[in-house]
C-alpha cells in the first residue's frame, strides 16, 4: 500500500516532531487510516528518530490502535456484566451469523468490523451496541438486522 | 531524608547488612554492596554490562527494622545511610522460592533456572508447566541497545501477550545477526536431560542431599550440587 507522505508529514509537524508525542501522533494516523499501516509506522519511526521495534511496541501494546485494517463500520458488542445478563451472547451471535464473521474479525468487501468491549458505561442501557460512536441501547437479535440495514 | 545531604566526593555510605555495619559507595545498588561482600544473590535479570531492570525479582532483600519491613528489588534500590538490609530473612528465601518456582513452571527447559532450582533448594513445583522459552527478563533487549547499538529487538504486546520481537514480527535490517540476544539469555541453554528428564524440576541436581559425606566423612567436598552424589527424589522424602 501506498501512503501519502505530505499527509504523515504534517501530522508529525503538528506535534513540532517530538519523540515524546509519539501516542499522539500514532492516534492522528490511526484516525487517517483506520489503523495503523506498517509503511506509515515505518515512516513515523524515521521522522521521530525512534526505534522501529518502540514504535511497534508502543503500537501493540495499546489496545485503541489496530495493525490491522478495520472496516468502513465498526460494529462493538458490549460484553460487561449488565449488557452479559440481559442478552449480549446473543446480540453478538446474531452479528456473526448476519455477517459472517467472528468477533475480532472484518468482513471481506472491508465494510463491517465486529468487535466486543467490555463495558461502555451505559449499562441501564443495556444490551449496548456502538456503530461508529452511535450508541444502539436495549438491543435484541431481533433489532440486529434493522441496524445493519440503517448502517 | 538522608539521600539529600550534600556528600563530599569518595564519601562512603554505612549501612547494616545482614547485621552487620558496612560501607559502601552510594553509586552502588543494594546489589552491588552485596556482591562486593561476598553474598550470593540469584538474579536473572541482572547483569553487571547493563543497567538494571529490576524485573525478575529474584534479588529482593527485605529492608527496613521490627515490623515496618518491605521487600526491594536490590539491584534498583540504592544504598542509603542507616538502612537495615537483611539478604537471606526467612520472608526473603520464602518470596524467591516462590518467584523461581513460577518462573520455573513457564520455563522448566532452562538450565540456569534449573541450577537455580537447586541452589535455592526448591523441591517441587505446583503450577502447572507451560513449557515456554522466555522468561521476559529483557536481557537481550538490553544487551541489543545498549551494548550491540542495534535496536533491532523489543516488547510488543501487553500483560500477558507481551512476547519479545522484532518490528513487525519480521526479519529486520537493523539485526547483525550477532547472537549476543542468544548468548545473554538465561531460558535458551537446555537443561540437561538426565535422569527423569520429563518432569518440571529436573530432579538430577534437585535433590541433593549429599551421599558421599556420610559415607567418605571428612571429604571435604565443596560442589554444588554434586551430581555424582544424587539421590533420586523418593529417596530424599
Amino acid at each position: 500500500m501506498t501512503i501519502d507522505e505530505s499527509r504523515l508529514d504534517s501530522i508529525i509537524d503538528e506535534y513540532n516532531a517530538e519523540q515524546g508525542s509519539l501516542i499522539s501522533i500514532l492516534q492522528d494516523v490511526q484516525a487517517e487510516y483506520k489503523y495503523l499501516p506498517k509503511v506509515a509506522l515505518e515512516y513515523v519511526a524515521k521522522q521521530l528518530d525512534i526505534p522501529r521495534v518502540q514504535v511497534f511496541g508502543v503500537a501493540t501494546f495499546f489496545k485503541a490502535f489496530s495493525l490491522k485494517p478495520k472496516g468502513r463500520q465498526q460494529i462493538h458488542v458490549c460484553m460487561g456484566t449488565a449488557c452479559h445478563v440481559r442478552g449480549s451472547k446473543k446480540v453478538l451471535e446474531e452479528f456473526e451469523r448476519k455477517l459472517g464473521i467472528e468477533a475480532g474479525g472484518t468482513t471481506k468487501d472491508g465494510e463491517y468490523t465486529l468487535e466486543t468491549v467490555n463495558c461502555v458505561g451505559a449499562c441501564a442501557l443495556g444490551p449496548v451496541v456502538v456503530n461508529n460512536e452511535e450508541y444502539h441501547g436495549q438491543m435484541t437479535p431481533i433489532k440486529v438486522e434493522s441496524l445493519l440495514k440503517k448502517a | 531524608m538522608s539521600r539529600n545531604i550534600t556528600r563530599q566526593k569518595g564519601e562512603m555510605v554505612t549501612f547494616m547488612l545482614n547485621g552487620a555495619q558496612v560501607q559502601a559507595d552510594p553509586n552502588w545498588s543494594l546489589l552491588e554492596a552485596a556482591k562486593f561482600y561476598g553474598l550470593y544473590i540469584p538474579t536473572l535479570c541482572y547483569d553487571e554490562g547493563l543497567t538494571p531492570y529490576g524485573v525478575c525479582r529474584l534479588c529482593v532483600m527485605e529492608v527496613g527494622s521490627g515490623d515496618r519491613t518491605k521487600l526491594v528489588a536490590s539491584c534498583m534500590h540504592p544504598v542509603i545511610e542507616g538502612l537495615e538490609v537483611r539478604t537471606h530473612s526467612n520472608r526473603v528465601i520464602k518470596t524467591r522460592k516462590m518467584i523461581l518456582e513460577l518462573l520455573i513452571a513457564r520455563c522448566p527447559g532452562s538450565k540456569k533456572l534449573q541450577d537455580m532450582a537447586s541452589m535455592l533448594e526448591l523441591k517441587e513445583v505446583r503450577f502447572k508447566p507451560l513449557n515456554d522459552d522466555c522468561i521476559l527478563c529483557g536481557l537481550c533487549v538490553r544487551m541489543c541497545e545498549e551494548q550491540m547499538m542495534a535496536k533491532a529487538i523489543g516488547y510488543a504486546g501487553r500483560g500477558t501477550d507481551r512476547y519479545i520481537t522484532t518490528p513487525f514480527d519480521m526479519t529486520s535490517e537493523e539485526c547483525r545477526k550477532c547472537g549476543a540476544c542468544m548468548y545473554i539469555c538465561p531460558a535458551c541453554e537446555l537443561r540437561c536431560q538426565g535422569p527423569e528428564a520429563k518432569t518440571t524440576l529436573c530432579s538430577g541436581c534437585l535433590n541433593t542431599e549429599a551421599v558421599c559425606a556420610a559415607k567418605y566423612d571428612d571429604a571435604m567436598c565443596f560442589m554444588v550440587p554434586c551430581l555424582s552424589c544424587v539421590k533420586r527424589p523418593e529417596d530424599v522424602k
